[in-house]
């Protein structure tokens, strides 16, 4: 058994958890913000590993 | 024209599949950007880029600090530093001229903090695989990667889940280095200790190869990127606790009694899609990217799987484990206190790098005890 078949168990998992994800939370693009937050003039309000809850 | 000229000018099997990864890799990005939101594809392509660029160059973050725990080569450390300190000489005055617009990856330094700093660097030694490291690892068909990750999941989303009582146990506030005095103390930082790693450092290893300074140059341009589209720096360790929250809250999980899960940002982004969320979309960059280098080397994905006794495979796990919640207690990874942490100024980086890299002593003594190595 190869890298190939642990490399293609990885790719599959991340297809299941975006099916899951897609079908559960569905995206919705007209609610999507400017392409660059770096001049939009909207706080920066993505979940981050050092934010602690506010 | 002649038979072998004809022959020759076919596209090969290996040059379909090249140009079907390429293809792929432009269309995930077109269809999130499409479907999604241009920002959002933005990201996903910013995540293949760190993928491509750790994978392709072979350049990451635990591999260096064992080099120079065990060898003393620094060179790959002197690079991460470079990286570190090119960051910041852009973010750190960004984020003084555009406050509340751009975000800095800063934290308080506490106990809890510390000390999970010191496990973080320790289980990231016994896997070899740091924050950015076990993904790039799951990408390209590593077995133990690919073990930890899932774990390395769960572990996010329960530290996540107490995270409050933890900071609870003594934090200081949170303490910025800000503005042109702020970068000259990181920039004078940087530089200290990359003198003492290079003074350390066996003689004839310390010079950094061009792979090293091309991966230093391309990681800044993509974290400066990073914090340009997304407004926050680069991180990995909240996507994950993510995506294990949406998957215990599918299954019905109450996550009411958790302060952090319970939050209204938190609960916003369980309701919402993880193509919507920064750490999310270079968390999947990464694997893929890694992946999609791994698939376009020659042999990339020939090599057998290792063979390893039982007790690795468990120590795989529970690393995993400890990589998740520890780096939920330290307020980041290798990634984002570390590299991001100390690159927009945050103290918690500096505090985090020094506990990490003494784990790191440990992890490397528990590696072959486990199995995962043969013992010298």
């Amino acid at each position: 058994m190869t890298r190939r078949f642990t490399a293609t168990l990885m790719v599959l998992g991340l297809a299941g958890l975006l099916a899951f994800d897609l079908t559960t939370t569905p995206p919705n693009p007209y609610k999507a913000p400017v392409v660059f937050a770096f001049g939009s003039g909207l706080a920066a309000s993505g979940g981050f590993c050092g934010a602690l809850p506010n | 024209m002649s038979a072998a000229g004809t022959v020759s000018a076919r596209p090969s099997g290996q040059g379909l599949w090249r140009a079907g990864l390429l293809a792929g890799a432009l269309a995930a990005v077109a269809l999130v950007a499409l479907f999604v939101g241009a920002r959002y594809g933005l990201m996903l392509a910013i995540g293949l880029g760190f993928g491509i660029t750790l994978e392709g160059l072979r350049f990451g973050f635990a591999g260096p600090w064992r080099a120079m725990i065990l060898r003393r080569e620094p060179a790959g450390v002197l690079a991460q530093l470079l990286a570190i300190a090119l960051v910041a000489v852009v973010a750190i005055p960004l984020l003084s001229s555009h406050p509340g617009e751009l975000s800095g990856a800063q934290a308080p330094i506490g106990w809890a903090m510390i000390g999970g700093a010191f496990v973080f660097g320790a289980a990231m030694q016994v896997v070899l695989g740091c924050g950015s490291g076990t993904l790039v690892n799951a990408g390209s068909g590593n077995p133990v990667g690919l073990l930890a990750l899932p774990f390395f999941a769960i572990g996010s989303f329960a530290g996540a889940y107490g995270l409050v009582w933890w900071t609870s146990l003594g934090a200081l506030p949170v303490l910025t280095l800000r503005g042109g005095f702020g970068l000259g103390v990181t920039l004078a930082g940087l530089a200290l200790v990359a003198g003492l790693f290079w003074l350390l450092g066996k003689p004839g290893t310390r010079r950094l190869p061009t792979r090293y300074v091309v991966a230093a140059l391309l990681l800044a341009a993509l974290g400066i990127g990073n914090l340009l589209v997304a407004g926050q720096p680069w991180g990995v360790v909240y996507g994950l606790g993510l995506w294990a929250a949406k998957g215990a809250s599918a299954m019905g999980a109450d996550l009411s009694g958790s302060a952090f899960w319970s939050a209204p940002g938190s609960v916003e982004r369980l309701q919402s899609s993880l193509l919507t969320d920064y750490t999310s979309l270079t968390n999947l960059g990464l694997i893929a990217g890694a992946f999609g280098v791994a698939t376009w080397r020659s042999g990339g994905l020939s090599q057998p799987l290792p063979r390893y006794p039982a007790r690795a495979w468990i120590a795989t796990i529970i690393a995993g484990l400890l990589l998740g919640y520890s780096s939920r207690l330290a307020f980041g990874c290798n990634v984002g206190a570390f590299f991001s942490g100390i690159s927009t100024g945050s103290l918690h980086g500096w505090v985090w790098f020094a506990a990490a890299f003494a784990g790191a002593f440990v992890g490397i003594r528990i590696r072959p005890m486990v199995g995962l190595e043969a013992r010298a």
